[in-house]
C-alpha cells in the first residue's frame, strides 16, 4: 500500500513537470488555440512595411487591384480548405475552374444558351469534377494527392479538347457573365462583384462549418477517421460531400475568373493550384486534417496577393517574388508542425 | 450456474450459444453471457479465449455465426456497430476513440449533434452549442466527473484520464442502456486507473450496468459484482470477488481448475 501512495506522489511531480510552463511555450499553445493568430501577424507587417517602402502601394487603386488578385486564388483556397480539413489534398483546382469557364463561356457565346444555363453548366461541371474525385477517393480508396494529380490532367486535355485551345472575349459573351468584374466604390476602393461575391462564401462556409453538424464531421473526419466512424459518423459519406461542396464553389470561382480577366481562357488559371494550396498552409490549416479555419485561408491568400504586389511597387524581381512565397510557405509549415507538439 | 449471487430478476443482456469461427479458427465456441440491471460484469481470460470476439459480437463489431443475443428480453441481431448503439448498448473502445481537436462537448455530442429550436435548425440545420454545453456540464456532474471542468478545452489538451472519462461519459450519457468498456485502464497511470474505475461504480449506482474487460486483476476484484471467465472459446465459469480469491480466478482462466458451469 505504501507503494501504491509513493507511485502517485511521483506522478504528481511529474505532472508538475509536464505543467510547468515556458514564455515560448505559452506562446505556442496560444498559437495551437488560434492558428489564424500567426498569419494576421504576418499580414499586418507586410502591409506596414510595404506601405513604408512605397506610398503607392496603400493608394485605394492599388488595394483594389490587390483585392481583384485575390479573388480567384481566394475562392479556389476556400474549395482547398475545405478538402485539406479532411487530410486530403485537391491539385485539380484550377484545372477544373477554368474547365468550368470554358464551358460556361462556349456555351453562352456559340451555342447561344441563356446565361443562366451556361452557368447552370458551369455549376454542373464543378459538382461533376467534385463527384468524380470525390468517389475516386471514398469508393476505390485511392489517395487524394494521386486522384486529383490524374484528374489535373484529364480535366486539362479536357478544356483544350473542348476549346480548340481559343479564348473567349468577354466582350463577346452576355453581361451576366462578366457581372463578376463590374466595380463599386467603397470608401474610395473600387470593390468587383467577383470579390463581393468571394467574401460572401467566406462567411457562408465559416458559418456552416462552426454552426453546423455537417461542419463538425468534416473537422472529425479529418482529425481522426477512426475515432469518427466510431462515434457513428459516416465517414465516406462526409468525404464525398466534402469533394461535391469544393465542386460547387470552383464553379463559382470559374464565374469570378471570368469578370476578372474579362475573357475565357483554356491557358489561365490552370497553375493557380498551387497558390491557392500556398494560401491554405499560410493560414494556418494544416495539411494534416482537422485544424484550420478558413479566415486563416484568407489572410493566407492576401499575405500572397500583398507580397507579389508589394515587391513588385517596390521593384524587386518576379523571380524573388516567387522565391519570397515559397520561403513563406516553408515557414508556415514548420510553424504548423512546432505548434503541434503543443500542450497545455 | 452455480456461483451466481448477486444477479437478480431478469437479465438485461443475454447471449446463449455464441459460436464465431474465422476460417479453421474457432474464436467462440457457443458462450453464454447474462448482464443484469445495475451490475459490474467482468470479463476476464487469457490472450487467445475469446474476450475480445465475445465483445464484438455483443457491440456489433461481428455478426456470430450462430446463438442468440437478447437485450431486454427481446431478441436483437447487430449486424454493425450502429445497430448495437441505436438499441443503446455503448462501447468505450481500447483506442480512445474521441475527436483531438474538438472540444469535450462537442465530442460528448459527436454524430448526435442537438440542433436549434425553429427554422433555424430544422432548415438551416443549425447546432445549439450553448444547449450542447449545458447537456454536457449536467452529464458530467450527474456521472461525478470533476476532473472535467471546463467542456470547451478541446481534448487533445486533457490528460489521458480526461480524455478517458470523456469517453466514458459519451458512451454513458443520453440514457444508453449497457455500457461495455474494453481494456479503458490499459494506458492509463495509477490515480488516472482509479478515476476510471471510480467513474464505472458511478455507473453502476446510477443504474446502467456495466461490462468491464480487463488484464487486470486487483481492478477486475475491486470494481466487479461478478466475473465471467473466459477460457478456450467457452465460458469456464462466472465467480464473485467474494467466492473466489485472485489466485482461484488465474486457476480457472488457465485450466488449473476446471468450475462447474452449468
Amino acid at each position: 500500500m505504501n507503494q501504491h501512495v509513493a507511485a502517485v506522489e511521483e506522478r504528481d511531480l511529474a505532472e508538475e513537470f509536464l505543467d510547468r510552463s515556458t514564455p515560448l511555450g505559452t506562446v505556442r499553445n496560444l498559437l495551437h488555440r488560434y492558428p489564424a493568430i500567426s498569419p494576421a501577424i504576418v499580414l499586418v507587417v507586410a502591409v506596414a512595411v510595404f506601405g513604408g517602402l512605397n506610398e503607392r502601394f496603400l493608394e485605394p487603386s492599388n488595394l483594389s487591384l490587390v483585392s481583384q488578385q485575390v479573388a480567384v486564388v481566394g475562392t479556389l483556397a476556400l474549395a482547398q480548405t475545405l478538402i485539406i480539413l479532411t487530410a486530403g489534398i485537391d491539385l485539380s483546382v484550377g484545372a477544373v475552374m477554368v474547365l468550368g469557364s470554358m464551358v460556361v463561356a462556349q456555351t453562352t457565346v456559340q451555342n447561344g444558351v441563356p446565361a443562366p444555363i451556361g452557368l447552370a453548366l458551369g455549376l454542373a461541371v464543378g459538382l461533376g469534377a467534385g463527384a468524380l474525385n470525390g468517389f475516386l477517393v471514398t469508393r476505390l480508396k485511392l489517395p487524394p494527392f494521386i486522384v486529383t494529380l490524374g484528374s489535373l490532367n484529364v480535366f486539362l486535355a479536357l478544356t483544350l479538347l473542348y476549346s480548340g485551345g481559343a479564348t473567349v472575349r468577354g466582350g463577346d459573351m452576355p453581361a451576366l457573365l462578366t457581372l463578376t468584374g463590374e466595380t463599386f466604390t467603397v470608401g474610395g476602393v473600387n470593390v468587383t462583384i467577383g470579390v463581393v461575391m468571394m467574401l460572401v462564401l467566406y462567411v457562408a462556409l465559416a458559418l456552416i462549418l462552426q454552426g453546423t453538424a455537417w461542419g463538425r464531421h468534416v473537422y472529425a473526419a479529418g482529425d481522426d477517421p477512426e475515432a469518427a466512424r466510431l462515434a457513428g459518423i459516416r465517414v465516406q459519406r462526409v468525404l464525398a460531400s466534402v469533394y461535391l461542396a469544393a465542386g460547387a464553389i470552383l464553379a463559382v470561382a470559374a464565374w469570378i475568373q471570368i469578370g476578372r480577366s474579362n475573357a475565357a481562357s483554356p491557358n489561365t488559371g490552370v497553375d493557380l493550384n498551387l497558390d491557392s494550396i500556398t494560401a491554405v498552409v499560410i493560414g494556418g490549416t494544416s495539411l494534416f486534417g482537422g485544424r484550420g479555419t478558413v479566415w486563416g485561408t484568407l489572410l493566407g491568400a492576401l499575405i500572397v496577393g500583398v507580397f507579389r504586389n508589394g515587391l513588385s511597387l517596390v521593384g524587386v524581381d518576379v523571380l524573388w517574388q516567387t522565391f519570397a512565397v515559397g520561403v513563406l510557405i516553408i515557414a508556415a509549415v514548420s510553424i504548423d508542425q512546432w505548434i503541434r507538439k503543443a500542450r497545455t | 450456474m452455480t456461483t451466481d449471487s448477486t444477479g437478480s430478476g431478469e437479465p438485461i443482456l443475454q447471449a446463449t450459444g455464441l459460436v464465431k469461427t474465422f476460417g479453421r479458427v474457432v474464436g467462440l465456441d457457443g458462450v453464454d453471457l447474462e448482464l443484469y440491471p445495475g451490475e459490474v460484469l467482468a470479463v476476464i481470460g487469457d490472450n487467445g479465449a475469446g474476450k475480445s470476439t465475445l465483445i464484438k459480437c455483443l457491440t456489433g463489431a461481428e455478426v456470430p455465426d450462430e446463438g442468440a443475443i437478447r437485450l431486454e428480453g427481446r431478441r436483437v441481431q447487430f449486424k454493425r456497430p450502429q445497430d448495437a448503439r441505436a438499441h443503446g448498448i455503448e462501447t468505450v473502445y481500447q483506442t480512445l476513440a474521441v475527436s483531438p481537436a474538438l472540444d469535450v462537448a462537442a465530442n460528448l455530442f459527436l454524430g448526435r449533434e442537438l440542433r436549434k429550436p425553429g427554422p433555424l435548425g430544422s432548415v438551416l440545420r443549425v447546432i445549439d452549442k450553448k444547449r450542447m454545453r449545458q447537456r454536457a456540464r449536467e452529464e458530467l456532474a450527474e456521472l461525478g466527473i470533476t476532473t472535467l471542468q471546463d467542456v470547451t478545452v478541446p481534448v487533445e489538451n486533457l490528460s489521458g484520464g480526461q480524455r478517458q472519462a470523456v469517453a466514458v461519459a459519451r458512451a454513458a450519457a443520453f440514457g444508453s442502456k449497457v455500457v461495455v468498456l474494453d481494456e479503458p485502464t490499459a494506458a492509463l497511470g495509477v490515480r488516472e486507473s482509479q478515476q476510471v474505475l471510480e467513474m464505472i461504480a458511478s455507473l453502476r449506482d446510477r443504474g446502467v450496468p456495466v461490462i468491464l474487460i480487463s488484464h487486470n486483476m486487483p481492478q477486475v476484484f475491486e470494481v466487479a459484482d461478478r466475473i465471467h471467465i473466459q477460457r478456450l472459446g467457452k465460458r469456464a465459469a462466472t465467480i464473485t470477488p467474494q467466492s473466489h480469491s485472485m489466485t482461484d480466478a488465474v486457476a480457472i482462466m488457465t485450466g488449473a481448475v476446471q468450475e462447474d458451469v452449468h
